[in-house]
């Protein structure tokens, strides 16, 4: 039962941790889809 | 401009999707006496069936006499709209646009009616029946068998299958899997079934979490896949015992059969080897869909395939091997779910005989420690390896003190 619930403590820290790095280094959709005349925020 | 787009799309679409249209090629006449560059109706749906149709670039050659004349009299001046669809339609157009990407300047891609037809089409049906069929073939066999027991009944003592680092990472995978299947599902199943029950809203709001958790949970899935690999990849050689467990059915068809079996019985290792490869191939057509573009890699395949001859022996031409970036990703999402149906049925039928169908099954996985007799019944071998390595272990060991 521990380690159950352990790997799905982990699988929400590791989902929610890909999402920060993903978005933090530039490989969010708006980063990926904009044009060079683009700023963004 | 964007509702006309939409609107050719649909129309393309339409023709594309609707058999009674896609049926009557046959009756469709030429029109009469076609300038020799116009397209015509067979053509057009030619080219939708997939086929390469010849064709000038009207644009580039300067347009016919009827044409400029057309032209003085349209708002566009020069240019007319079949052109300009035209060169939207063949990429030939002049498009400067402030989104990025090698998507950005195509507006229209013909290619894309074969894979939405797919993903439509036999994508939903046949998946969606796999699945629906291998929950009812499980279902009977429960009616028909019941649930496996332990014929000697329960000894009482137990003995430990698996150390928590072995269960933590099942969960990882089971817990990932479940949830990448699922919103999985919800995408692909989310138009037909969610929003007429629910509605667009709330399809929406799923279809938007689901994109969210199918696409961050899925590190967690090929993290555990790796961890699983290393832990019981040792386990799953196939071996000689394996030919006796297949022959006598693994016992689950009768009472009181007990094919002798090591830490994973030939069943095991099959569905052990359909996670690692069907769930290997899920995860790189995953990431080429998580970074759109970066990383095609079915032009290469069918390259490779076409030099095996592999669509030769199944009576196929050659596979293309020039593939527009659509289209490899389109390739990839449709081989992405097809091998995630195949794995999805699997594992459906693992899950049944680990928990339901089989008694005793589940606490490998709970606690970690499974009944003597359960693991004498089913896993014979392994009890007396371990067994021997246990008697053999104190002789051997250097006390601490
Ligand atoms: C609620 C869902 C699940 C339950 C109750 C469950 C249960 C179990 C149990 C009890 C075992 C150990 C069998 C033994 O002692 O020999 C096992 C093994 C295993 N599980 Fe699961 N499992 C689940 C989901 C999954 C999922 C989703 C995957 C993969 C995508 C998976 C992959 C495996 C593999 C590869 C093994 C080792 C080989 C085998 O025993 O077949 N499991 N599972």
């Amino acid at each position: 039962m521990k380690a159950m619930m352990l790997a799905f403590l982990a699988t929400i820290v590791i989902a929610v941790g890909a999402n920060a790095i993903l978005n933090q280094s530039g490989f969010s959709s708006e980063d990926r889809y904009q044009g060079e005349a683009v700023r963004l925020n | 401009m964007l509702t006309r787009l939409m609107a050719v799309v649909t129309l393309i679409a339409l023709l594309g999707t609707n058999p009674a249209l896609a049926q009557s090629e046959g009756a469709v006449d030429a029109p009469d006496a076609p300038a020799s560059d116009a397209t015509t109706l067979e053509d057009i749906l030619a080219r939708q069936r997939g086929e390469d149709v010849e064709r000038t670039n009207r644009a580039a050659e300067g347009s016919s006499a009827e044409e400029q004349a057309r032209g003085m009299l349209g708002t566009l001046g020069g240019a007319s709209d079949s052109l300009l669809w035209e060169g939207l339609r063949f990429g030939t157009a002049d498009i400067t646009t402030q989104a990025g990407g090698p998507a950005a300047t195509v507006l229209v891609q013909d290619g894309g009616m074969l894979w939405v037809g797919w993903r439509e089409g036999p994508l939903r049906t046949y998946g969606g029946y796999l699945l629906l069929g291998t929950i009812g073939l499980l279902a009977l066999f429960y009616l028909i068998r019941g649930r496996i027991r332990i014929d000697g009944g329960k000894a009482g003592t137990t003995i430990e299958r698996f150390k928590p680092v072995e269960r933590f990472a099942h969960w990882l995978l089971a817990g990932s899997f479940i949830l990448l299947g699922i919103t999985g599902l919800i995408t692909l199943f989310g138009r037909v079934f969610i929003q007429p029950l629910l509605g667009k809203e709330v399809n929406a709001w799923l279809a938007l979490g689901s994109k969210w958790i199918h696409n961050n949970v899925s590190w967690a899935f090929m993290l555990a896949l790796v961890m699983v690999f290393v832990f019981w990849v040792i386990h799953n050689i196939p071996n000689r015992t394996d030919i006796g467990w297949m022959l006598k059915g693994g016992g689950l068809f009768s009472k009181n059969s007990h094919p002798p079996a090591k830490k994973f019985n030939a069943g095991q290792k099959m569905i052990f080897w359909s996670v690692i490869l069907l769930g290997g191939s899920i995860s790189l057509t995953g990431l080429s869909l998580l970074f759109p573009f970066e990383m095609p890699m079915f032009a290469a395949t069918f390259e490779k395939l076409n030099a095996f001859g592999i669509p030769g022996l199944i009576g196929m031409e050659p596979f293309p091997t020039v593939l527009a970036p659509h289209e490899e990703m389109q390739y990839a999402q449709l081989w992405h779910a097809i091998v995630s149906f195949v794995l999805m049925a699997i594992i459906i039928a693992h899950i049944y005989i680990g928990s339901l169908g089989m008694e005793g099954a589940y606490d490998a996985m709970g606690s970690g420690q499974v009944d003597l007799q359960w693991a004498k019944e089913h896993h014979s071998l392994w009890v007396e390896e371990k067994q021997a390595k246990a008697q053999s272990a104190p002789a051997d060991a250097t006390p601490a003190e």
